[in-house]
């Protein structure tokens, strides 16, 4: 058992019910097209057998308590997703980093990256 | 990702929505890598994408306004969905797939409320995609320690003699709380409730409008 285990509670980080936190933030934002995709290709890749909603929790909450903070909904969303495709075989590390590096090499917005 | 859009506003009024033409960010960058790679896999089509968004963009919480009235004014549907509202939702249009559905009534004695401890579980075929305070870690804490203090910064105070009842979702099953009928609408049409059936109220955060609300 190291140093970081002997307080372990039994409670992840995720698990923030009963917890004391400040006001509910009301501010609300509509959803981007890069987060509406991101959205689409969960029910996509799950609804072919890719892998499951618990897949893409687990690697959420397998993240650093920071990623809730410093990350946004759907940017963990799509590094779940790419992680749970990596391991069921659909993508490699390898060229999924190759794609990303040629993504950002075409353009300084979300539209040119996107041929769009 | 540009949180920080809202002080610039557009010629009507409101935020311009985060589109195409902010900076990428290196998770947008992963998005483009990821939907390219699975459409030259051939596992989705650009398409089949499109077409989910355009799924999802249709579901709006209109759809539980429809299932609320519905369960006011036809006593056989409150039946169903008493029984199975994963059936009776269905049978209306609004597949929520695997899931199991369960609908908690709230009366002047009884006020529900619903959130998701663990993560963002919401009636997506009813409501849509959830707000983005709903996934707030204030709201997933607090709204199990003390939901009277969460529903009174949503501005709903209930006497003391109203009994809270807070329902915690999970991947697998999921709650659409039906508002209590505002009084005075006997003789109203479906139709016409439907229009004091918010979304905060399907969620347990509001109360539907009163007749005088709306007028």
């Amino acid at each position: 058992m190291t140093d970081e285990n002997k307080d372990f509670d039994g409670r992840r980080w995720h698990d923030m019910g009963g917890l004391v936190a400040g006001d509910v933030p009301r501010a609300d934002h509509d959803f981007a097209l890069w987060e509406k995709r991101v959205d689409a290709l969960m029910i996509i890749c799950s609804s072919k057998g890719h892998f499951t909603v618990d897949g893409l929790r687990r690697v959420l909450e397998d993240m650093p308590p920071a990623s809730f903070e410093e990350m946004s909904y759907y940017e963990r969303w799509i590094m779940s997703i790419a992680q749970n495709l990596v391991e069921d075989g659909v993508i490699t590390n390898a060229e999924l980093g190759r794609r990303i590096t040629q993504v950002e090499g075409r353009g300084l917005t979300y539209g040119e990256a996107a041929h769009e | 990702m540009p949180h920080d859009h809202h002080e610039h506003l557009s010629p009507s009024g409101h935020p311009f929505r985060a589109d195409n033409d902010v900076p990428l960010t290196y998770w947008q960058a992963m998005e483009i890598a990821v939907r390219e790679l699975l459409i030259e896999k051939g596992v989705t089509t650009a398409a089949e994408i499109a077409a989910q968004i355009d799924t999802m963009d249709a579901r709006t919480p209109s759809n539980g306004a429809a299932v609320v009235a519905r369960f006011w004014t036809d006593p056989a549907f409150r039946d169903a969905m008493r029984a199975d509202a994963s059936v009776a939702t269905r049978a209306m249009g609004y597949d929520i797939g695997p899931m199991k559905l369960i609908a908690v009534e709230s009366t002047a004695d009884l006020h529900n409320i619903v959130v998701c401890t663990l993560c963002s579980c919401y009636p997506r075929n009813l409501l849509g995609l959830p707000p983005d305070w709903y996934k707030s870690r204030a709201y997933r804490a607090r709204t199990v320690r003390e939901p009277r203090s969460v529903l009174a910064e949503f501005g709903v105070v209930l006497p003391a003699s109203t009994q809270v009842r807070v329902h915690d979702s999970t991947a697998d099953m999921r709650y659409i709380v039906i508002p209590a009928r505002p009084a005075g609408t006997q003789d109203w049409t479906q139709d016409a409730l439907a229009a004091l059936v918010t979304r905060d109220s399907m969620i347990g955060t509001g109360l539907a409008k009163s007749p005088e609300a709306l007028a």
